[in-house]
Formats: C-alpha cells, sequence, structure tokens
C-alpha cells in the first residue's frame, strides 16, 4: 500500500447519522476477491436507484458524513469499497472504533470533527462536490471554502504516510513477544487450550 | 497496597507486552477465531510469505456462510467454505467444519467447547466478539488487517478504552430478558453511547442471569458503541465451564486464578450507570438503529420527541414503513426469526418454546440454532417438536437468515420479528424491515401475528 500525506480533489456530503458498514457494502458482496476491486459495491443498495445520490454523480476524494460513521460490523470491506472508490479521506463527528482502525490500516483518513464544523460544511457543499485540501502531516484541510483544522494521533499518521500496517510496526518486538508468551503460560498452565 | 483497579484494568494489564509512547499497548492474544469472513486475512497473509505464529491458540469454525436449510449451495458460498479449510490445513489450526459434531456461530461454540475462558484475552475477526467477555475475558472485534496482523504475530496494538459500568440493580419482571436490558440502556444512551469504552456489567439483576443471557446482554455491548463488554466470573461462570471439551484440565487452579477477577471495590471508573432493572419493559426496535428502540407498550415516539436524532428517525420510519404514533402491540408482521450469536443458544430456545407450546404461528418463521451441539440438545428437550409444530420451520446451525450471506434472505418491504442484534437498512435482504427483540417477544409474535407484549402469553407458564 502506498502512503500519502497531502491530497487535493473534490468533497461530498453524505447526509444522514449512522451510515453503518452494512450500508457502505451489502454482506452478499464481501465473498469476492479484492483484486476485482470494490469501488463498485460502495453504498450499493442506497445509491443504486436513487438518481438524487452524490455518489451517482460525483468520485470524491473526501466526504463529509454524520455522527456515528461506520458503525456496525468489523467488516475492513466497508474500508474497501471507499478505498476503492477513490476516497482517501472522511471527516464526520464520530466513527465506529472497529471502523476507524480498519481505515488507517487501509490508507483512509478518518478524522472526528465538531459537529457544528459538519453541519457548516454539508451546507457549503449541499448537493455537489466542492474543492477540498487535505494536509496530514500539518493536520489541516481546507473544504468548500472552511479552513480547519484536525487532530491525528502521531501513530496513525506515520501509518498513512508511509502507508504501513501493524505488521510492519511489529517485526521489531518480536524478541519481547516471544518473552512473554513463555512466561504467560508458565505464570497460568489453563490458559493453554488442551482438548480433553 | 496497589491502587484499586477494575476489571478492565486487571485483565489489561496481565496481557500488555509493551506500551507505546503514544499509549497504545501491544497485547499477547490468547484465542483467535477465524471464519470464512477471514479470507482476506489469510491472503494478506500469504501476500508477505508469512506464517501463522500460533497455530494451536488459532481455531476455525465455518458459521457465517454456513448453509442451514439442506439443498444446493451456491457455488461463491462453497467457494468461501473451501477456502477456509485450504487454510486451516495448510496453517495447522484446529477447524470445526459443517460436519464436526461441534460445529455452530463462533461465538456460540467458543463458550460452548469452553475455549473461552475468564482471563483470556480473545479477539475474532467480528464485532460480536464482545459475547466472550460474559466469562470475564478481554474480548473484541477486529478488522481483516488486524486478523491478518494477530496470526503473524500472535499479539494486538490496542488503546486502552475507558472503563465504564452500567449497574442494573433491582428484579427482572417475568418475561423481561438481558435483551430488553441491553436494547433499553442502548435507547438510553444512543447507539454511540459507550464509543471509546469498555463497558462492565453489573448489579444484583446481572449476578443472578445465567451464562446464556450475559452473553446476550455482552453481545450486544457492541451495538451500543463499545467495542468490549464484560461481567466479572463468578460461581455461575465457573458451574457452566466445567467439564467442557476444552476446560482446563485442573480446573481447581483455574478457577482460584479466576477468583480474582473482578472491579475493587474502590475502583473507579470513567463513567457509571445505573439502571433499575425493575422499570425494564419488553423492547422492541421501531427503526433501523437498535437505538431506535421502545417499551412494547408504548407508541412509535414522535419526531419532535428526538431532538437530534429526528433526521435519523425520518428516515427510519419512511424505510420501516411505520408513522409516528402508531401502537408498537399491534404492528403485523410478515416473518420471524429466531437465531444468530445473540439469542440462539439453548435457554433462547427454551424461552421461545415456552410461547409457542400448544399454540400455532400466524406468520412463517424460521428457528436456526446457535450450534450443531445446541441442535442436538433442542431435540433431545423437545423443543424442535414445539417449533415445528407451532408451524416454524427448524433450520441448521449457522449466522442464516440473520446476515443475509448464506441465501436466507428477507424480502423487501417484509416485516421480520427478529431475535439477532441488527436492524440496519438492508441488513436482513434488501428492503427488509426488522425489529429486534427477545426470543420469547418474537415468539409472540409470530403467535399473534403482530408485535405484543409476551407477558400476558407467559402467564401460567412458570
Ligand atoms: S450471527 Fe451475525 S453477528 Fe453473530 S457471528 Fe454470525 S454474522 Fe456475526
Amino acid at each position: 500500500m502506498s502512503g500519502w500525506s497531502e491530497l487535493s480533489g473534490d468533497a461530498v456530503a453524505l447526509r444522514g447519522a449512522n451510515i453503518d458498514t452494512d450500508q457502505l457494502i451489502p454482506a452478499r458482496f464481501m465473498s469476492q476477491p479484492r483484486a476485482d476491486g470494490y469501488g463498485g459495491f460502495l453504498l450499493h443498495d442506497v445509491r443504486v436507484g436513487d438518481e438524487g445520490h452524490p455518489l451517482n454523480h460525483h468520485a470524491p476524494q473526501v466526504l463529509i458524513a454524520g455522527r456515528n460513521f461506520g458503525s456496525g460490523s468489523s467488516r475492513e470491506a466497508a474500508v474497501y469499497a471507499l478505498v476503492d472508490f477513490g476516497v482517501r479521506a472522511v471527516f464526520a463527528p464520530s466513527f465506529g472504533d472497529i471502523f476507524a482502525g480498519n481505515a488507517v490500516n487501509n490508507g483512509l483518513l478518518a478524522a472526528q470533527i465538531d459537529e457544528e464544523l459538519c453541519a457548516a460544511l454539508m451546507e457549503a457543499l449541499g448537493d455537489g462536490a466542492g474543492a477540498a485540501r487535505v494536509d496530514l502531516a500539518a493536520g489541516c484541510a481546507a473544504i468548500a471554502g472552511h479552513d480547519f483544522d484536525f487532530t491525528l494521533d502521531p501513530v496513525r499518521r506515520e501509518k498513512l504516510v508511509n502507508g504501513w500496517d501493524d505488521i510492519d510496526l511489529t517485526g521489531q518486538h518480536m524478541d519481547k513477544i516471544t518473552e512473554f508468551c513463555g512466561a504467560r503460560f508458565a505464570a497460568h498452565p489453563w490458559a493453554m487450550p488442551t482438548p480433553q | 497496597m496497589s491502587a484499586p483497579m477494575t476489571l478492565l484494568d486487571k485483565l489489561w494489564d496481565a496481557h500488555e507486552i509493551l506500551q507505546r509512547d503514544d499509549g497504545t499497548s501491544l497485547l499477547w492474544v490468547d484465542r483467535h477465531l477465524v471464519h470464512e469472513g477471514s479470507h482476506h486475512a489469510f491472503a494478506k497473509l500469504k501476500e508477505r510469505g508469512k506464517a501463522v505464529s500460533n497455530p494451536g491458540l488459532t481455531f476455525g469454525v465455518v458459521d457465517h456462510y454456513a448453509p442451514t436449510r439442506g439443498g444446493a449451495v451456491a457455488p461463491d458460498i462453497e467457494r468461501m467454505m473451501v477456502t477456509l479449510g485450504e487454510n486451516a490445513r495448510t496453517h495447522g489450526i484446529r477447524l470445526f467444519d459443517l460436519m464436526d459434531p461441534g460445529q455452530g456461530i463462533v461465538h456460540v461454540i467458543g463458550p460452548e467447547q469452553g475455549l473461552t475462558l475468564p482471563g483470556l484475552l480473545i479477539n475474532c475477526g467480528d464485532s460480536h466478539t464482545s459475547t466472550h467477555g460474559a466469562f470475564g475475558a478481554l474480548a473484541f472485534g477486529v478488522g481483516a488487517t488486524e486478523v491478518a496482523h494477530i496470526l503473524a504475530t500472535q499479539t494486538i496494538w490496542q488503546k486502552r478504552p475507558r472503563a465504564m459500568r452500567i449497574r442494573f440493580d433491582g428484579v427482572l419482571q417475568a418475561g423481561v430478558t438481558a435483551k430488553d436490558m441491553a436494547l433499553h440502556w442502548i435507547a438510553l444512551l444512543g447507539s454511540d453511547g459507550a464509543q471509546g469504552h469498555a463497558v462492565e456489567y453489573a448489579g444484583s439483576a446481572v449476578e443472578t442471569l445465567s451464562m446464556e443471557a450475559r452473553m446476550t446482554l455482552c453481545n450486544l455491548s457492541i451495538e451500543g458503541g463499545a467495542r468490549m463488554g464484560m461481567v466479572a466470573p463468578d460461581a455461575v461462570t465457573f458451574e457452566y465451564l466445567r467439564g467442557r471439551p476444552f476446560a482446563p484440565s485442573d480446573f481447581d487452579a483455574a478457577e482460584a486464578d479466576w477468583r480474582a477477577l473482578s472491579s475493587d471495590a474502590e475502583a473507579a471508573f470513567d463513567r457509571e450507570v445505573h439502571i433499575d432493572a425493575g422499570d425494564i419493559a419488553p423492547t422492541v426496535t421501531w427503526g433501523t438503529s437498535p437505538e431506535e428502540a421502545a417499551p412494547i407498550t408504548a407508541r412509535v415516539p414522535a419526531q419532535d420527541s428526538l431532538g437530534s436524532k429526528a433526521a435519523h428517525a425520518r428516515a427510519s420510519l419512511d424505510y420501516m414503513g411505520l408513522e409516528a404514533g402508531t401502537p408498537l402491540d399491534g404492528v403485523t408482521v410478515d416473518q420471524v426469526f429466531i437465531g444468530s450469536c445473540t439469542n440462539g443458544r439453548i435457554e433462547d430456545l427454551r424461552m421461545a418454546a415456552k410461547v409457542l407450546a400448544g399454540r400455532r404461528a400466524r406468520v412463517p418463521g424460521l428457528v436456526s440454532p446457535g450450534s450443531s451441539r445446541v441442535k442436538r440438545q433442542a431435540e433431545e428437550e423437545g423443543l424442535a417438536q414445539i417449533f415445528t409444530d407451532a408451524g416454524l420451520e427448524w433450520a441448521g446451525a449457522g449466522c442464516s437468515m440473520w446476515v443475509g450471506m448464506n441465501g436466507d434472505l428477507g424480502e423487501s418491504g417484509k416485516r421480520c420479528a427478529s431475535s439477532t442484534n441488527r436492524n440496519f437498512k438492508g441488513r436482513q435482504g434488501r428492503g427488509a424491515r426488522t425489529h429486534l427483540m427477545s426470543p420469547a417477544m418474537v415468539a409472540a409474535a409470530a403467535v399473534a401475528g403482530h408485535l405484543t407484549d409476551v407477558r400476558p402469553m407467559l402467564e401460567g407458564r412458570g
């Protein structure tokens, strides 16, 4: 996966709270191999047949969404669908915890903004697309005429910028892990599964 | 003396290998459960040329795509199951496949097999992994990249959540269950109400719950935004585990260790919520988020009473085909479903059967036991017969209609009373309308043909 530190493109508003992972990608598509691309599945059942849906008219790099975005299941495929559609950053008042972790592992920025700013951005964007710039290093963005800062945990920033996932980061601790494992089972032998 | 600790802290500290400068911990994973949906993770592992580091701590289950109704299996479902089998063989992982007498939904068989134990850290690529917290374990769902990471290293990076305690004191009314307790608190606090927190359930009404009921409660934690739910282990827990296939051989020694797993009396929580269990009525959802729930005795709420949630509620009611002010008791249903990792255990089936015994369902429905073991037990106890006599279909064990992955889909516009955990738009099929409730309430809806209060139907039935 390649990292990124700055992007400029279009932003689109997705209205409504609780856009959950089931909406982001219906379960029936999840058996497909990733190599075929997941972009077409994004919000499939919400989008298809809804002429006015913004994603039927725009291919944005940035989304502004309502609270509790990505709540629900652990399916990382929801992130694949966004990323394969071309989205690199989502701004919302809150995110499902698992979704937020999955996002950063796939180069997708999920950044929290307050309700007020969210409403202002949605208002400015309306049903159309607006120009967006996001700068990860500086932690700031300019969307539809609004300039704002966002906070990003330094490790998440590092992962996004370098395109790393955790497997890359954990290798250096292998000795400690092995040592911990030995000590754990020595102290708590019951923790080792033993079929009777 | 050391500072008083919460159960969360005790479990966390026991698994922390190291902490990064930013406060993120590298945690040791004692049990890793994989299912067909883990194919993305295995593919990632292969891409990196990595092996599974601790196959003995990894267990595979066929459940998400398991066919539950016999007949031909669609090729891409078949492929998912075959792929899991191949991955399990390649990496030396014990697999509970379709033919295994221990097969079932991952969150049902983990406890049933004694793989789930107090004091463990348990991960699975499924958000309802919170279920296992009912045993006093640290259990949470992870995404595919994290599954690959655990396979490769038997560890996970995680930030310690804040500690939250929900106390249910008092006594539940007859006919009110753990499902109602969960829907009640989620309606109260919102579907993101516990975001960033691990929830410990406590109080006298929790202590008296069976293990099955505690699992239902912890299962739904994620629907309130919490990634983990937990209950301190006690005599009920130990009793449940003794003699399970994978229970520790020196059980007494293990039990002695486990007795230390509770929050110290003076431990401080970041957030505490008190609920009087006696106030909880049988609860049903009316919208498309688990927070959109209300007592069966109530009406569909008017939007002006919902404040910032009004816009979502409007869209929900549109989708659900309901109007504000309609009494919930009386909303007609087209079908019913009993099953899933939330309410597919033996006790759930017993409760539903108690309502259905000697009665006929007015609408079609499916009962899918959570595991093959539950299935056998329900057949031996005569529960399966009660379901079929009532006119419901008795299916095989798996995630089934619940998630719509194995083809057991609800039809568009059809309304389903369901014992599952998500009423999201399209969850049980495109356009399908789902009302969440306890298995007893689903049984009542089946008999009445509409949502209704189960309590009168239980009168005189012990
Ligand atoms: S029943 Fe649903 S939530 Fe439970 S394990 Fe299966 S798919 Fe996941």
